[in-house]
């Protein structure tokens, strides 16, 4: 009888605790901690692959890639990361491009199965040590208002401007219209969707 | 006495033990996309829209045929480009076997989405997506139809985006919803839901 009072209590006991249900995937984290997110492997990998890295005082710019629009769009997004190396923080001011009207800073979320896009206020700061990561489903620099179409293989020029460090041009190499990673350039944050345009 | 401490002990044993069971069947028949739950949802109904591939597009041309609904806008730079990519490289990767199966990509965007500017824009993926938009009555009322939640959100100097639900329909040769993909769903996973769409029976 005692036995059926601990089955009993056990089956309660799962009850309650219901079904396992895995945790949801963490939250997009824009600023991520050099060797917290791996980026010292990152690193090795850069180097032995062509996505272009630039320096510009004590940051470091990380394979900035886009991708490439469909015909009339009049949006792209664009993504890169920036590494503080130094001993002070900077700010990441603006980015311009003579491809779009502007370059603003958006977040994608999605709360259920709804998509939303929210525009985040620049300056940005970045902590030294500190990682400020564009990626697909996250934050995502919004070119606004094309000048022109993206074609695959092409390379955007854009400036950004930094608080401390100063200006730098760097080239936005462009993937596919659903490319998710720089072509060649380290791995991917989600795994590289298969598909190429097949016309153009 | 004792045979009713016993049986209140069996009882007491029972309901949880039948409470896991049924939170198993939910969990499991949620899993699978319940087929009859889904098509009682009432999610799908009668539209009549303007199609990029020319013309109208109605519900009653897609009558006997499966098809993929989705949702979103040409202003936006990253998941509907990557859905429709992906919806594509599913099809492609089905062949001849998911031939019979329409692709919807319905514009919730109606002011800024034209048919031409659907046309172009979608003229840069193969050419298995439709697009579709109407005025903004006919865009509210299909996505009435299909429970889909999209709202304007305005930006700076008057510009706006879209925040839309991000859900792929699978609906059957009745046009009822027979299941359901997330814009992040595994290539492996989309393909199986889309053989079961076209292996049900009209």
């Amino acid at each position: 009888m005692k036995l059926h009072l601990v089955a009993a209590i056990a089956a309660i006991s799962i009850v309650i605790r219901g079904p396992f249900i895995p945790p949801p995937a963490s939250s997009h984290p824009a600023f991520g901690r050099p060797g917290a997110d791996g980026s010292p492997q990152a690193r090795l990998i850069i180097a032995a692959s062509p996505a272009p890295e630039y320096t510009l005082g004590s940051l470091r710019i990380k394979a900035p890639w886009m991708r490439a629009t469909p015909k009339g769009a009049m949006v792209a997004g664009g993504y890169l990361s920036i590494t503080n190396l130094g001993i002070k923080p900077d700010r990441l001011l603006s980015i311009e491009s003579d491809i779009a009207a502007r370059v603003e800073v958006h977040q994608t979320r999605m709360s259920g199965e709804v998509a939303s896009m929210r525009p985040v206020d620049t300056p940005l700061a970045i902590e030294p040590g500190a990682t400020l990561e564009f990626r697909p489903g996250g934050y995502h620099l919004m070119f606004t208002d094309l000048r022109r179409g993206v074609k695959e293989g092409d390379k955007v020029k854009a400036t950004l401007s930094f608080e401390k460090a100063g200006k730098i041009e760097v080239e936005f190499v462009a993937g596919g219209v659903a490319a998710m990673g720089p072509a060649g350039g380290g791995p991917p944050m989600k795994p590289m969707k298969p598909m190429k345009p097949m016309k153009m | 006495m004792l045979k009713r401490i016993r049986t209140v002990l069996w009882v007491a044993c029972a309901i949880p033990v039948l409470a896991l069971l049924w939170v198993g069947i939910v969990t499991f028949t949620q899993r699978t996309d319940d087929v009859s739950a889904l098509q009682a949802s009432g999610i799908g109904g009668r539209f009549k829209l303007q199609s990029s591939a020319g013309g109208e597009l109605s519900s009653e041309n897609l009558k006997g045929k499966p098809f993929i609904v989705f949702f979103g806008f040409t202003h936006c730079p990253e998941i509907c480009p990557t859905t429709i990519a992906d919806i594509s490289s599913w099809l492609a990767a089905l062949g001849p076997e998911g031939k019979e199966i329409k692709a919807l990509f319905v514009s919730v965007d109606p002011e800024r989405d034209s048919v031409a500017s659907l046309k172009d824009y979608l003229s840069s993926f193969p050419d298995r997506i439709i697009g579709l938009t109407g005025t903004p009555e006919q865009i509210a009322q299909v996505a009435k139809e299909y429970r889909v939640y999209y709202a304007k959100h305005p930006l700076k100097d008057g510009d706006y985006t879209m925040d839309h639900s991000a859900l792929i329909y699978l609906m059957d040769r009745d046009g009822k919803l027979a299941g359901t993909l997330t814009y992040d769903a595994k290539p492996e996973e989309a393909i199986a839901k889309l053989r079961r769409l076209l292996a049900a029976a009209a």
